[in-house]
């Protein structure tokens, strides 16, 4: 899965900072039927932490609500330099992690 | 030559099951279409309630930005802000939203902290149809906030549901 991640790549040491996240993933719904008339495989992430140097900041419980491709943008505060690392969880139990460094004056 | 009345006839008696069998089918797959969503969701006030878990729901600090109307109900934005300080002591803990109309009430949860500077995320979510959204904030001290909104949607997601 192919996953975008918008974040600064310096900041001030307590600077709030934004960021966005992507992530191509077809967030099937399990409503849907195909074309011979059986209901399509729910497949959907439902699960997606960050955590800043090892400690969560920011998670989410996604439903089938949640268009396809999930987009999710949050905050949180730069306290020293480090790793943001994001995982995505769907329901086939694949989980992909992307890691981000970030560097704070 | 006396074998070709009976091939045309059964070949006529096999086309008429036939149609009975797929009128039937449809039926049955119409009935269950009808069924289904009625009594697999809760309502838009039980799926609130169930998340303030008996506490009052009060209105107002959540800022809900979500456009009145939509043309594509397959991806909406939405931003929730919530006023708050975010300190250790006063944060929002979860911000959530629901929906009236969709299969499924629940769209999505956030789980936040006073690590997140600021109580403000953004999302794209489906709209089944025209529907009431209320997004929800629990607090710190256990106190939930909410905002509702109204979507007018043209052309709703998950279209195969709806006929």
């Amino acid at each position: 899965m192919r996953s975008m991640i918008n974040v600064p790549k310096t900041a001030k040491a307590g600077e709030i900072i934004e960021i966005k996240t992507m992530i191509a993933h077809p967030m099937e719904t399990g409503y849907r039927t195909g074309t011979n008339g059986t209901t399509i495989p729910r497949n959907i992430i439902t699960r997606f932490v960050c955590t800043y140097d090892g400690e969560e900041v920011f998670s989410a419980d996604l439903f089938p609500a949640v268009a396809a491709n999930p987009l999710i943008a949050f905050t949180t505060v730069a306290l020293r330099s480090g790793t943001l690392t994001f995982a995505w969880t769907d329901d086939s139990g694949a989980t992909q992690s992307e890691s981000v460094e970030i560097v704070v004056a | 030559m006396s074998a070709e009345p009976d091939t045309v006839h059964r070949v006529a008696l096999r086309g008429r099951l036939g149609r009975r069998a797929l009128l039937a089918g449809a039926i049955g797959i119409t009935a269950l279409a009808m069924v289904r969503p009625a009594q697999a969701r809760p309502g838009l006030d039980a799926a609130v309630a169930d998340f303030a878990g008996g506490r009052e729901v009060q209105a107002g600090r959540v800022r809900f930005d979500i456009p009145p109307l939509v043309e594509n109900g397959n991806a909406v934005g939405v931003s929730i802000a919530v006023e708050s300080p975010m300190t250790q002591l006063d944060h929002v803990t979860r911000i959530a939203l629901f929906n009236e109309k969709n299969p499924q009430a629940d769209m999505v949860v956030f789980h936040l902290g006073p690590r997140a500077g600021r109580a403000a995320v953004s999302t794209r979510v489906r709209l089944a149809t025209s529907q009431t959204i209320v997004a929800l904030a629990e607090m710190s001290d256990g106190s939930v906030w909410s905002a509702r909104a109204n979507v007018v949607v043209t052309l709703a997601a998950c279209i195969e549901d709806l006929l």
